[in-house]
């Protein structure tokens, strides 16, 4: 009898504990003016910096000791001004009077900590290899931190736009930074919550609230944007049509730094050849890639510094159309003739090669296939092969692959370890095993210089021989596409990276205002 | 009592057997946990940090040792911490099972007393236009996948009418959680769930109701003059129920199927749809306690359901069984 009861209770439980009230509000609310729900699609793993959140600046809840303007260039944030970057020692001055979000005063042992947490090997930090070139981060007093460098490395101030959590605080807790938003609550899988700090040292965000949504899927966010949930959201191009003559909402399209191209295995008899390389280079239709493919939003690329940032190459460029004469008088001129089969064959050696893409990424799939056409025309033949990470890893030095990289913020970031002849074969860095001593001796040259303008000589010429050599078949350059609602102003795009992690143009959410 | 130790010492071996099987199947996958953790950073990292990843998670270490040492953490009560979610294993269990709770428990409630509802009057109204179009949607439903029916119920109620929200625990504006909102975001996935869940079990007290009907003790109570209706829900249905208790123990692995693939459809926080993002990322803590969670929850769905028996059942108990 009172087994039984107990069990009539359990139900009852269960019942009253969803049985919910009968009227609630319907609809959603709509944001309003002090309130935006940004849309974004990959959702971060961590809102740790050291574990690498947001690094690059655009983190809403820190402050790095420099930060990023829209146009790349550099400002002092939680550093009173810029310094010099000389030699292996780089000193920094704290700006006066700032303060967590918690309430305790920003001091030198906060930055030290950071940057050491960084670097220890027991927090498996994605990011620790960007930080590579620091000996160690010191504290002499509460207002001055000392970089000490293993070499000279000119990037150093471009790294640290790295967010400052505080002194031994636990990497896995609470968001807590210095930075203009503070953290409010985190339902994983689905938003995070923001609101304003007004604390804050610098000037406060006219957007009091702030929500993340994090939606995977681009149709969804799409639907939940034109459901009018989203005040803001970053869509690929072909999502974002349905909106251009929408009212109320405007679509933006920013360049990037992100680029696609083919890798080339340059130890293999096909893809080692110069001469087929070129061939490929003058033959492929990237006016037609970026047309079909990328539905307009992107530029044909050259080389691996973008067009629209300071360290860009100009004298580095090609057709967007392609040149299948000249293409064909390379392959003629190097010995390369038209065998039975319309295949063309030197010394007995077909042209042909087989060309990698991630199986998963449609956009790496379209591009595979519109190279494959392309290079028929002028008798190669390129084999597709689509695979998954894990079975690509395995074949690097042997097959070509579809890949895509690109930072606009430092010339040195990526293209060093692409380039230089030490990284041949490690990885996904230099997989191609391009060894080139001038080339090695210039990418030391451009991390060890501190002056600008002989490091946009050093890295021109990189630029130059790269292309000379057609280590890469670079194709294109994406776009990304945002949709936004409503009337702001301080909206300011600038060439953003390949990681989608801050959002982007979204990231500049702290400068908005609603227009009058 | 005896029927619990037994049962218990049973479940040892068998959540043993499950996880080890587990890790073992770990071990044999293709797919790289470290490439998973590190994600977008996976192409720009060195691979001597990837290395020292792999040597801090014991990755390189024997299976039987990266069991043992599992299983010996497990014991001291230390889950570990999940790789994908940076986050102690422990925390992200408690903070996801209730959500879970709350869906899986609304919907066995739902989906019992509709069952039993349909169920009875199709057994009632046997070979009508209405029975007809009941036990038919019961079919259809048995073979229709659950993420199927999840994702034609949002086209239908979210996307076409836009009667309900497509998924989440609240609206995206809304910075905190409140009862009627969390409620409009749980009607969906809970009505799903429990649809998906309940036609075995109306077409299982249809015929048992129809069984029932056609007995003596029925046929006599009828002949007395009793009520249509009393005949029905006193005696009827109670002995149409002492069956099915037994079977509802045996569907809780569907249950645990059902929420997984109902939250990962619906964005749901809970437990169950995490199950599929620790495959896919390759998040073996997370997914070992996730497995060792999911069998008891069978094993135990199993044990309460011989004790709701003997509980029910006043001859399973004169037989000395408890």
């Amino acid at each position: 009898m009172r087994r039984r009861s107990a069990l009539f209770g359990a139900i009852v439980l269960m019942l009253s504990a969803c049985s919910a009230p009968s009227q609630g509000p319907s609809g959603a609310p709509a944001a309003t003016r002090d309130t935006a729900v940004l849309g974004l699609g990959s959702e971060p793993d961590s809102l740790n910096p050291v574990l690498g959140y947001s690094v690059d600046g655009g983190s809403l809840m820190y402050d790095g000791l420099v930060r990023r303007t829209p146009d790349l260039k550099l400002q002092p944030a939680l550093a009173e001004s810029l310094p010099e970057v000389e030699g292996t020692e780089v000193t920094f001055r704290l700006r006066q009077g700032v303060t967590f979000h918690d309430g305790r005063p920003l001091t030198g042992a906060d930055v030290a900590y950071t940057y050491a947490q960084v670097l220890d090997p027991a927090n498996n930090s994605p990011i620790r290899g960007d930080y590579a070139a620091i000996e160690k981060v010191e504290s002499p007093d509460a207002r001055t931190v000392v970089f000490r460098l293993k070499h000279p490395y000119a990037p150093i101030l471009q790294r640290t736009t790295l967010g400052i959590i505080p002194d031994k605080s636990d990497i896995s807790g609470n968001p807590v930074g210095t930075g203009p938003y503070t953290f409010v609550s985190w339902a994983k899988g689905d938003k995070i919550t923001l609101r304003v700090n007004d604390r804050y040292w610098g000037e406060r965000p006219a957007i009091r609230n702030l929500v993340l949504a994090y939606t995977t899927d681009d149709n969804a966010r799409a639907t939940r944007m034109a459901a009018g949930e989203f005040t803001a959201t970053e869509l690929p191009p072909k999502a974002v049509a349905r909106f251009r003559n929408q009212q109320g909402v405007t679509v933006h399209e920013v360049p990037s730094a992100d680029y696609r191209g083919v890798m080339f295995p340059l130890e293999r008899p096909v893809t080692g050849d110069l001469a087929i390389r070129e061939a490929l280079g003058l033959a492929v239709d990237r006016g037609a890639m970026v047309s079909a493919i990328l539905a307009g939003a992107g530029e044909p690329a050259y080389g691996p510094i973008a067009p629209g940032t300071d360290w860009h190459n100009p004298a580095v460029t090609g057709s967007a159309a392609p040149d299948r004469a000249r293409a064909t008088a390379t392959l003629e001129k190097a010995g390369w003739k038209t065998g039975a089969d319309g295949i063309r064959v030197k010394d007995g050696t077909a042209a042909r090669f087989t060309l990698m893409y991630p199986a998963g990424d449609s956009l790496r799939k379209e591009l595979a296939l519109a190279v494959a056409s392309d290079a028929k025309q002028i008798g190669i033949d390129v084999r597709l092969a689509g695979l998954d990470w894990d079975a690509i890893d395995q074949r690097l030095s042997q097959d070509a692959l579809i890949m895509g990289w690109g930072s606009p913020y430092d010339p040195d970031y990526t293209n060093f370890e692409l380039f230089h002849s030490a990284y041949a074969g490690q990885g996904y860095f230099n997989p191609g095993h391009y060894r080139n001593p001038e080339v090695d001796r210039l990418l030391e040259r451009g991390r060890g210089t501190a002056d600008a303008a002989a490091r946009k000589q050093v890295y021109d010429q990189v630029q130059q021989r790269i292309s000379d050599d057609a280590v890469w078949l670079y194709l294109v350059y994406l776009k990304h596409t945002y949709v936004v609602r409503g009337n702001w102003s301080g909206l300011t795009p600038g060439v953003e990276a390949h990681e989608h992690a801050t959002g982007g143009l979204l990231g500049t959410v702290v400068n908005w205002k609603p227009a009058p | 009592m005896r029927i619990v130790l037994w049962r218990l010492a049973f479940a040892v071996p068998l959540l043993l057997a499950v996880t080890f099987a587990m890790f073992a199947l770990a071990k044999a996958s293709p797919f790289d946990p470290v490439r998973q953790y590190l994600g977008e950073r996976a192409m720009v990292t060195d691979p001597w940090i990837t290395a020292e990843i792999r040597a801090n998670w014991g990755l390189d270490r024997p299976l039987l040792e990266q069991y043992t040492t599992w299983l010996g953490n497990l014991l001291t009560g230390d889950l570990g911490e999940s790789r994908s979610l940076r986050l102690p294993v422990a925390q992200v269990i408690g903070e996801r099972l209730g959500w879970t709770l709350l869906v899986v428990g609304c919907a066995l409630v739902v989906m019992l007393v509709a069952g039993l509802a349909a169920g009875t009057l199709a057994a009632w109204r046997r070979d009508s236009w209405l029975d007809r179009l009941v036990t038919g949607t019961a079919f259809t439903n048995e073979a229709a996948p659950v993420f199927w029916v999840g994702l034609l119920a949002i086209w239908v109620f979210s996307v076409t009418l836009g009667w309900l929200p497509a998924g989440g625990l609240t609206d995206a504006a809304s910075t905190t959680v409140t009862l009627p909102d969390l409620a409009r975001h749980l009607v969906l996935p809970v009505a799903v769930l429990a649809f998906s869940q309940s036609s075995w079990l109306l077409l299982f007290v249809r015929e048992s109701v129809i069984g029932v009907l056609r007995e003596d003790f029925v046929t006599g109570a009828r002949a007395r003059g009793l009520r249509p209706r009393t005949v029905l829900l006193r005696h009827a249905l109670r002995s149409a129920l002492l069956p099915f208790v037994t079977i509802m123990g045996a569907r809780v692995p569907e249950l645990v199927t059902g929420a997984i693939l109902v939250e990962s459809v619906f964005s749901w926080p809970g437990v169950a749809g995490t199950t599929i993002k620790a495959a896919l990322a390759v998040d073996f803590p997370l997914l070992a306690a996730l497995t060792l969670l999911a069998t008891v929850a069978v094993v135990a769905g199993n044990l309460l359901a011989d004790l709701a028996y003997t509980v029910a059942d006043p001859r399973v108990r004169v037989l000395g069984v408890s």
